[in-house]
């Protein structure tokens, strides 16, 4: 085990007993239960199918809002770092997207499209477009522009130039704005759920808030944080590490 | 003294001629930094471009490379060009030898190993450029420039930020890959010895905004 993950570890040891203790001078299970007496009824919903029914579709919505934010907050944010016209003309709507409250988006999407999956989908995915956009577009201004005379000179084909010369440039931003991403995304997914889909975590935090589970509620939100905690340490960091290894080489 | 290097109708005649370099002006906003510039390169020729700091040697050499659209005038020039910048301008995150083989994608890895030998950096093919020293890496860009076989090479201050013993010896390995490959070659260089030991004919820019003028060898000196 490397230093980093024994300290990786000890520090979430240590928040297990920080919240032990506060558990134990709280002694009310209602308001905090111990860590360890979550453990029968996390087994029981993993057992009963309900949390990876819930966990499942919480997944599958997080998965699609990244790729959509992600892929059109790219384009958009390079073609404004590229191109000054273009940024001059959109820079105000992106300082309204980012100013515009994630709440605000959902319960328009729901209005406007209805109470479903494209709308759900859609909420996400425009709440998360101008933060890319922003980081990428920033990418797109420190793009060497050296690099893009040699490109022209030796003739090379946009395949060669996209994926050996821009992306490259770009991998640093990208692994930013994907890291926060995903961490803003399931949040502002877990919202959607919470106010207009009857699955998904969020929708399940929503009906233990209203039975006043709180145990249910830490292990559904426990539950999707391990899975997020996979997805960063399996595998944002090490496609991090890998496209940044000439850096350190 | 020289003379302006108006020199296209004696080129004319000249068999070979591949470059005509043909610039009535170029501007920053409003101000005028290149004049008529006027000549031509022919095939296997060398050719200095010397003049003082920021009188617009880079802005020229852009112009007949391709690069800077923006002037009044034309260039012709032939299709393959490879253009030796004053930065290494590599692909960092690829191996040394991916910075060959990527950028000419008909050169196999034991043709790419080859032109690495050829430069003295055979051994360092898997590493990454930033592995490399500064020499090392213009070594590279030499090797990238000359693994094409161009037929027009373009080279932007090549042994600027070198000491003196790696400048001489990249100089010699230059003189070795022109000899071999024979292409026409126009080059910016400070360094009035570079340009007398590597150049056929020397322009020198002077003015505001700049002209070429021809030096005969011994104005250059």
């Amino acid at each position: 085990m490397t230093e980093k993950s024994a300290i990786t570890a000890l520090s979430l040891i240590g928040l297990l007993i920080f919240w032990s203790a506060a558990a134990w001078i709280t002694a009310d299970p209602q308001i905090l239960p111990s860590p360890f007496s979550l453990v029968a009824p996390l087994l029981a919903e993993i057992r009963s199918g309900e949390l990876p029914y819930h966990l499942g579709h919480t997944l599958l919505r997080v998965i699609w809002a990244f790729l959509l934010a992600m892929t059109l907050g790219t384009i958009l944010g390079l073609a404004m770092g590229r191109n000054d016209r273009l940024n001059r003309w959109l820079d105000p709507w992106l300082v309204v997207f980012l100013n515009l409250p994630a709440l605000v988006l959902i319960v328009l999407c729901y209005l406007w499209i209805g109470l479903n999956e494209t709308a759900a989908i859609a909420a996400v995915t425009l709440n998360k477009i101008p933060n890319v956009a922003t980081v990428i577009r920033e990418g797109a201004r420190s793009l060497d522009r050296e690099l893009d005379a040699m490109a022209r000179i030796y003739r090379l084909s946009f395949r060669t130039r996209l994926r050996h010369i821009l992306l490259p440039q770009l991998a640093p931003f990208i692994a930013a704005s994907a890291r926060s991403g995903v961490a803003v995304i399931w949040k502002i997914v877990l919202v959607v759920e919470f106010l207009g889909r009857s699955n998904g975590i969020g929708f399940q935090i929503h009906l233990y808030f209203q039975l006043f589970d709180v145990g249910m509620v830490l292990i559904y939100a426990l539950s999707f944080i391990t899975v997020m905690l996979v997805v960063e340490w399996g595998i944002l960091q090490p496609w991090e590490r890998r496209v940044t290894r000439w850096r350190v080489a | 003294m020289g003379h302006p290097a108006t020199v296209g109708a004696a080129r004319d005649a000249l068999a070979g001629r591949m470059i005509r370099v043909d610039v009535t002006g170029k501007s920053f906003g409003e101000s005028p930094v290149l004049g008529p510039c006027r000549f031509d390169i022919a095939s296997g020729e060398c050719v200095a471009l010397t003049g003082p700091s920021g009188i617009g040697k880079t802005t020229l050499l852009r112009i007949v490379a391709g690069i800077d659209d923006s002037f009044t005038g034309r260039v012709e020039r032939p299709g393959n060009i490879a253009m030796v910048f004053q930065e290494p301008t590599l692909l960092l995150w690829r191996s040394v030898i991916e910075n060959l083989t990527l950028i000419h994608p008909d050169l196999s890895r034991t043709q790419a190993l080859d032109m690495l030998a050829r430069v003295g950096i055979a051994d360092k093919a898997d590493l990454f450029p930033t592995q490399l020293s500064l020499g090392q890496q213009r070594r590279l860009t030499l090797a990238r420039a000359f693994a094409g076989r161009p037929e027009f090479l373009i080279m932007d201050e090549p042994l600027v930020s070198l000491d003196h013993e790696t400048a001489q010896s990249m100089l010699r390995l230059i003189e070795e890959l022109i000899a071999a490959t024979k292409p026409a070659v126009l080059f910016v260089t400070h360094t009035l010895s570079d340009a007398e030991r590597l150049a056929t004919r020397i322009l020198e820019l002077r003015g505001s905004p700049a002209n070429p003028f021809e030096h005969s060898r011994k104005d250059a000196l």
